[in-house]
């Protein structure tokens, strides 16, 4: 009594294949947009960024008034934009790259959503599934907060490449092919619970992105500081500083942290209408909660005189190598009730 | 804080104050409700959450945890003894969260009261440079409108819900000012927030004092009733009196199970579907009702509800004793081990005369035999069911099975220690392949076996929870408290006219202090301001209508050169 369609799960296969052409794609066009950004840097701005850093104030607003006696602009300190006195710099690579990445996402949504068609059901019942479709939000998330903020087109390549990666890990380890759930999964509670943990998971790989990159910023802040030529990436130069960065970071975590809350909430309620109790200390159930304290960690810390900046930029990477370890090793390897991969 | 000398003049000491026990007290619960020991103890309880899930629990699976115990002689004893296979229940973990609730309270509450404080204070009063504050601007307007630019500056605000207050110009403060502060929501929702947190704890500790679980197996055609005894295990929490259990009884009519048989793919035999068709009595006398019980959709009877959470096959076999005579006729619970349903079977035959039996093997829905010859399923559908079983009876007139000792007994384990296995025609141990429908005999006379045929059966899980209501409500108010915390945002607003100079127009001046990051900030004193010019009728100026915070650089004779743009200063 097989109601699955093989011809759609090929499409959706052929799509899935076509989509991580065009990433590759996308991912070299944003890496040839950060390669091309340093050179185009006014030199003014780099001094200041040293002279700055020496003086020890906070970026941003340091650059602000500074460039106001210059008789430049007073730019608010969220402006992440690499400015030159001609205006933002835009190159054509990123332009190429976002447009790209748009074509991926089209495809890739194509190919979820003929995977859904396929088996008539929400398209994350296996570990396939939540990988693709997985994979699939955090590229929607990422363009989201594009169209809202487009000086953000250097995270590109730290989204494009994950996306990638996730992708291929579906395609050869995880593949299964198209068939129903198993009955404990047949329940409206999949679409909500799963999809909100998807959104949160999306936006947390971006804040961890944000923090990568705020913490590789810092060591070559402080190597400017301490007056030595800072080593490899020059691309960071045209990244915004580690104080933006971070903030940057901080409001995505902000975002997800009650999207995570949410999850894990969902999550009991089903566990209530199907196991009977909310809460049974299922590893699944407990690898959740420990992100969820992890990343509350991570809050806190920020609110902590001494651990801001640095240190919780360690718990938010921890909290995400949690997701992570969420995602890979409980599905696979724990045993309890949330076994299915 | 001291108590003790006094400051050591003229003894070349440093004199440092002496704690005594009060002091020693108050510094140990400064340091507990600190935010850096909060912080550890978060980090501390998500390490200890992670060997529960490394480690088999006791309460999720105590089998596993036994073969654990089994594999590990040496290991397996002293995780035990530190708490590691009952980690959520162990003193370790409760430490953990307990010390985190108390450093919760403990800068909750007084957090607290000063909030309630805080919200019945007025707004500060406005400073006198407000040109010092992260986002200022400044506008001309008429002169002779100050007092409806103020007031439209009141109704602006209090329009984006802002606490406004009027304030004159008075005692050197130039020119009359509005202040108004927002966001107080934030710091309550932080506050209900971390109470809600202590509520759901509270809950959750009701929850295991008060709630009761249970299993119970039904098998096809028969009937259970909700008795302590009815159940293979019962997990009652500590107020929960036996005698109070529902007195509901169910039958299991009919079990469909369906397994996927599409051989093309990798899913050929995942269960596809589980419906347990049950005629339910909610009370002795009551009339019974027919219900579909599936894994997400469980049963509700008596103020609980039952899960199906697992199903397996029974056998009905009979077992003939020496004399000839029926000792034993019924199903067989039998236990799954794998996907393909081989489940193990055992049957104690206490009453078999002269001799006592006893069946140890498995139960296979499509027989098979893999490679090194052992008999295994197939599929979990039976297509081929056989019974596979080696034979063990007691001395005659013994009690080899022990089921008299008064010692309880797994069901599925059978002790041969004082039994003895009968053998084959080859010497080898007698094995019975038992096809629906055939007998076979036991050799020496011994008796015989009868497979008649197969039911299914359902494993029910009954489960009581009445704070689940509770933890419900708890966790939804923690989650909207947690959304108004982290995004309402927390300001000040001071908006002034200071009057020009004879006939020149007046300065409009408005300041804001954001509490924390709040990039939004600029572009609300931008429509603030513009909000406010618009509201007084008069000649437009240039300067009016920029006020971008990305600034242009556009010069404007008439316009306050730089003024004019909305700033961010310092931080």
């Amino acid at each position: 009594m097989s109601t699955v369609s093989e011809g759609l799960a090929q499409v959706s296969n052929t799509l899935v294949y076509s989509s991580m052409l065009v990433y590759t794609a996308a991912l070299g066009a944003f890496v040839a947009d950060l390669a091309q950004r340093s050179p185009a840097l006014p030199a003014a701005r780099t001094a200041d960024r040293g002279r700055l850093v020496g003086v020890g104030g906070s970026g941003p607003a340091a650059d602000a008034s500074s460039e106001d006696r210059d008789g430049g602009r007073s730019v608010p300190d969220d402006a992440l934009e690499v400015t030159t006195a001609a205006g933002p710099v835009r190159t054509r690579a990123a332009g190429i790259a976002v447009a790209l990445t748009w074509l991926a996402l089209a495809l890739h949504l194509g190919a979820v959503v003929a995977r859904a068609a396929a088996v008539q059901r929400v398209p994350w019942g296996n570990m396939y599934e939540f990988a693709t479709a997985g994979a699939l939000v955090v590229t929607g998330v990422y363009l989201v907060v594009l169209t809202r903020r487009r000086d953000l087109t250097f995270l590109g390549t730290f989204v494009t490449g994950p996306v990638l990666l996730t992708l291929g890990l579906a395609v050869t380890v995880f593949y299964t092919e198209a068939a129903q759930l198993v009955p404990a999964l047949q329940s409206f509670w999949l679409v909500i619970h799963v999809s909100v943990a998807f959104v949160a998971s999306a936006l947390f790989t971006l804040g961890f992105s944000a923090t990568v990159l705020q913490l590789l910023q810092e060591r070559r802040e402080s190597a400017r500081t301490a007056g030595a030529t800072p080593g490899r990436g020059r691309f960071l130069d045209a990244l915004p500083t580690a104080a933006d960065l971070e903030r940057l970071a901080y409001r995505m975590h902000v975002a997800a942290f009650p999207l995570w809350g949410f999850t894990l909430i969902a999550g009991a309620i089903w566990a209530e209408k199907a196991w009977g109790r909310y809460w049974n200390w299922d590893p699944k159930e407990t690898w959740t909660f420990v992100i969820w304290i992890v990343y509350a960690a991570y809050l806190h810390a920020r609110a902590t005189r001494g651990w801001d900046g640095r240190r919780a930029a360690y718990l938010a990477i921890a909290g995400y190598a949690c997701l992570l370890a969420n995602f890979l090793l409980v599905n696979l390897f724990a045993v309890g009730l949330h076994s299915y991969a | 804080m001291s108590d003790g000398r006094p400051p050591g003049a003229g003894t070349g000491d440093i004199a440092q104050p002496q704690l005594g026990a009060a002091g020693w007290a108050r510094w140990a619960w400064r340091q507990l409700t600190s935010m850096r020991t909060a912080l550890l103890l978060l980090v501390l309880l998500a390490v200890a959450a992670v060997p529960g899930s490394v480690w088999p629990q006791r309460r999720i699976d105590p089998g596993l945890v036994a073969d654990y115990r089994l594999q590990h002689p040496t290991l397996g004893p002293w995780l035990d003894r530190l708490g590691f296979f009952d980690v959520y229940t162990s003193p370790w973990f409760s430490a953990v969260y307990l010390l985190l609730f108390v450093s919760l309270l403990g800068c909750v509450l007084p957090r607290a009261a000063a909030h309630w404080r805080a919200l019945r204070t007025p707004p500060p009063a406005t400073p006198t440079r407000l040109d010092r504050l992260p986002v200022h601007a400044r506008r001309p307007v008429p002169a002779g409108r100050e007092e409806q630019v103020l007031a439209a500056a009141e109704a602006a605000l209090r329009r984006r819900r802002y606490r406004v207050r009027r304030l004159d110009g008075a005692r050197g403060r130039p020119g009359a000012s509005v202040a108004a502060e927002a966001g107080h929501l934030a710091e309550t929702g932080n506050l209900v927030f971390h109470l809600a947190l202590v509520g759901l704890l509270c809950a959750l500790a009701w929850g295991s004092l008060a709630s009761w679980s249970g299993q119970i197996t039904v098998v096809e055609g028969r009937s259970v009733s909700n008795v302590v005894t009815s159940y293979d295990t019962f997990s009652p929490g500590r107020l929960v009196g036996t005698g109070e259990l529902p007195p509901f009884s169910v039958r299991l009519d009919r079990l469909d199970v369906v397994f996927e048989t599409d051989t093309s793919g990798s899913q050929l035999g995942a269960p596809r579907r589980f419906d347990a068709t049950m005629t339910v009595t909610d009370a002795p006398g009551r009339a019974p009702r027919q219900v579909v019980v599936s894994p997400n959709n469980p049963l509700q009877v008596g103020g609980t509800r039952a899960f199906l959470v697992g199903n397996g096959y029974a056998p009905v076999l009979t077992v003939r004793d020496g004399r000839g005579q029926v000792a034993f006729s019924g199903p067989v619970t039998t236990r799954p081990m794998n996907g393909d349903y081989t489940s193990i079977m055992v049957v104690k035959v206490p009453d078999a005369q002269p001799r006592q039996i006893g069946l140890a093997g498995v139960f296979l829905p499509t027989y098979g035999v893999d490679a090194d010859g052992v008999p295994v399923s197939r599929f979990p559908q039976a297509l081929d069911p056989r019974v596979v079983v080696q034979v063990f009876v007691s001395a005659p007139g013994e009690d080899g099975l022990g089921v008299n000792t008064g010692v309880p007994q797994s069901v599925f384990r059978l002790d041969t220690r004082q039994m003895t296995r009968l053998d084959g025609a080859d010497g080898g141990p007698l094995q019975l392949v038992l096809a629906p429908g055939t007998t076979a005999d036991l050799p020496d006379g011994s008796g015989s076996v009868t497979f008649e045929g197969y039911s299914r059966f359902a494993a029910l899980d009954v489960h009581d929870d009445p704070s689940r209501g509770w933890a419900l409500a708890t966790s939804a108010l923690a989650l909207a408290g947690l959304t108004a915390s982290l995004h309402v945002r927390r300001r000040r607003v001071w908006v002034r006219v200071l009057p020009g100079t004879g006939d020149g127009p007046a300065t409009l001046e408005a300041g804001a202090l954001p509490r924390r990051d709040d990039p939004a900030l600029v572009e609300e004193v931008d429509r603030l301001l513009a909000d406010l010019l618009a509201a007084v009728a008069g000649p437009s100026t240039p300067g009016d209508s920029s006020g971008s915070a990305r600034g242009q650089n556009e010069s404007d004779p008439q316009a306050l050169p730089r003024e004019a743009e909305t700033h961010w200063g310092r931080r």
